[in-house]
């Protein structure tokens, strides 16, 4: 992780650490904040307590989104310290999910924009110049346009990949494919390597070739404490926890020394946690049916 | 304010679940009034048989045992905008007596006093789902006179209004039509407004006029909410929310 960071997140970067609930890569996060990049533009349907600690350590400028918060929980309180009030220091640029999820599609595509059938009658065109209305070139009407989205880096947790970086996930699948394929550098994270073999078994839950993949990070237990479908449950303590945690500066700064900054990786960060917490977060099994691709030829 | 939000739902065949308040209703109606209905989540699943009821709705229990596991582009583009949702159920921060939704800032949006979450899929939801519901806690804050900002359009300035709007920019949706709050229950007449149509019990107009930013229209055959049974409050004290999340 270290050197996948190094060498290809740069300052001044638009970092996607995509993932919606599901697959979350803290551990890049963390990482990010370890080496103490400066003035990224971070982007991410959800930022999550993700964003909220790397927003509360500095390496951001600004933030493009559509939902910010801790579900369930409440408001993301780094953030808002420093969107709120009459001086706010992090620019926001914000959509709705779909714009979000279209413009990555966008990007990935080559489009000069995607339009939506969104936005009518409310503020966020106002809030936001570049969500802007077109008229249809055949003549039925007016739609909304958002622009194309292409991440200087994406960064997905999977559960696996061949070496050679064919990715594949099962359970929630968000919108990575699009931020990846839309990005110009792309790093995945997964919870184990599999033989090539394996992969081809099961071309069906492929979702990112390694043709497009810079950096295969392994990094078992990397998305806690958002969660991997089979393989661990989402850690709602924390998420509860961190609401407390965040709500004054010092309390997260020293937060952020503990469990990122005196801590050298995500092996580190697993046994500080615990045996305990993470075998309570194990689920039961729930295995899917076998298909038969054929043999042809 | 659950069980009757959960009744609204009766008969109800594809519902798109929000975050929070919504996502305890509608899996109470899954469990009651509906059973039949299913659940739509903005991360990417139709036909959701979650097991239990999580903290967020982007987890797991909601994948297991689905009918389908969709991208969220697929989920906004074919399901939402394709025309297949039949209520979209949402959480507010505010809203006005048209119905029109924020959860995006109080005060000014380059300066907010408070920063909320944004639209999320709200937006999109609130244009495209065939018809909305909104469950939301009533107070002076919530229930204004103009909202700080318009983040899910209601019924605009009024029906006739936003009914010509729609048809003319070609939107699915025909705009809210319920509003539970923990007073009463709000549809709206036919100039768009909001209108309590029934108070649960224990609650007064008085109590409905001290939480409101405006002279709310009061049916005339007001009527009292049915209390919860003793099987709904079971079902969601130890089936659905026995650490108290949703209803601390």
């Amino acid at each position: 992780m270290r050197d996948a960071i190094a060498e290809l997140v740069r300052d001044g970067d638009t970092v996607a650490i995509e993932g919606f609930t599901h697959l979350i890569s803290f551990a890049a996060g963390h990482e990010i904040i370890r080496q103490r990049r400066r003035d990224l533009v971070l982007a991410r349907l959800t930022p999550d307590v993700i964003y909220d600690q790397m927003i509360a350590a500095g390496v951001a400028r600004k933030l493009v989104f559509s939902w910010m918060g801790n579900p369930g929980v409440g408001g993301l309180n780094a953030i808002r310290r420093v969107t709120e009030g009459p001086s706010p220091t992090l620019e926001l640029e914000e959509y709705s999910h779909f714009g979000m999820v279209a413009r990555y599609t966008a990007g990935a595509a080559n489009l000069p924009f995607f339009p939506l059938r969104s936005y009518f009658e409310t503020d966020m065109p106002t809030a936001n110049p570049l969500i802007r209305p077109i008229e249809s070139p055949y003549g039925d009407g007016v739609v909304y346009a958002v622009p194309p989205l292409k991440p200087d880096v994406t960064i997905v947790h999977a559960q696996r990949a061949s070496a050679a970086g064919d990715t594949q996930v099962w359970g929630l699948l968000g919108c990575q494919k699009e931020a990846a394929f839309a990005a110009e550098r792309v790093i995945v994270v997964v919870e184990e390597v599999v033989a090539e073999e394996v992969i081809r078994a099961d071309p069906n839950r492929t979702i990112i070739p390694g043709l497009i993949v810079d950096a295969v990070v392994v990094e078992p237990w990397g998305a806690h404490p958002s969660y991997v479908q089979g393989a661990y449950d989402r850690d709602n303590r924390f998420y509860l926890d961190w609401d407390p945690i965040s709500r004054s500066a010092e309390v997260t700064d020293a937060w952020l020394r503990e469990w990122v900054h005196d801590l050298d990786g995500r092996a580190a960060y697993l046994e500080k946690l615990g045996a305990e917490r993470v075998a309570s977060l194990r689920p039961g099994s729930a295995p899917s049916g076998v298909v038969d691709y054929g043999a042809y030829g | 304010m659950i069980v009757a939000a959960a009744h609204e739902l009766e008969g109800q065949r594809v519902c798109f679940v929000g975050v929070g308040l919504p996502n305890i209703a509608v899996n109470l109606a899954k469990r009651t009034v509906a059973p039949d209905m299913e659940l739509v989540y903005e991360a990417g699943v139709f036909g959701a048989r979650p097991a239990r009821l999580p903290l967020s709705i982007g987890d797991p229990t909601i994948v297991t045992g689905a009918t389908a596991v969709t991208s969220m582009f697929e989920l906004f583009a074919f399901y939402l905008q394709g025309g297949l949702i039949d209520v979209g159920f949402l959480g507010a921060a505010q809203i006005d007596r048209f119905g029109n939704i924020n959860t995006t800032v109080i005060g000014e949006y380059e300066h907010p006093t408070t920063r909320l979450p944004g639209s999320g899929g709200a937006c999109e939801i609130a244009i495209n789902a065939r018809e909305v519901f909104v469950i939301m806690r009533q107070s002076a804050r919530s229930f204004v006179e103009r909202i700080d900002f318009r983040t899910s359009p209601g019924n605009l300035g009024g029906a006739e209004n936003a009914g010509r709007i729609r048809r003319e920019q070609g939107w699915l949706g025909n705009g809210p039509t319920v509003v539970v709050t923990d007073l009463g229950i709000w549809h709206f007449d036919e100039t768009g407004e909001m209108r309590l149509d029934s108070l649960h019990p224990g609650a007064t107009v008085e109590d409905v006029r001290e939480t409101i930013g405006w002279t709310p229209r009061v049916s005339p055959d007001l009527e009292t909410t049915p209390a919860p049974t003793d099987e709904e409050l079971r079902l969601i004290r130890v089936e659905l929310d026995p650490g108290g999340a949703y209803t601390r």
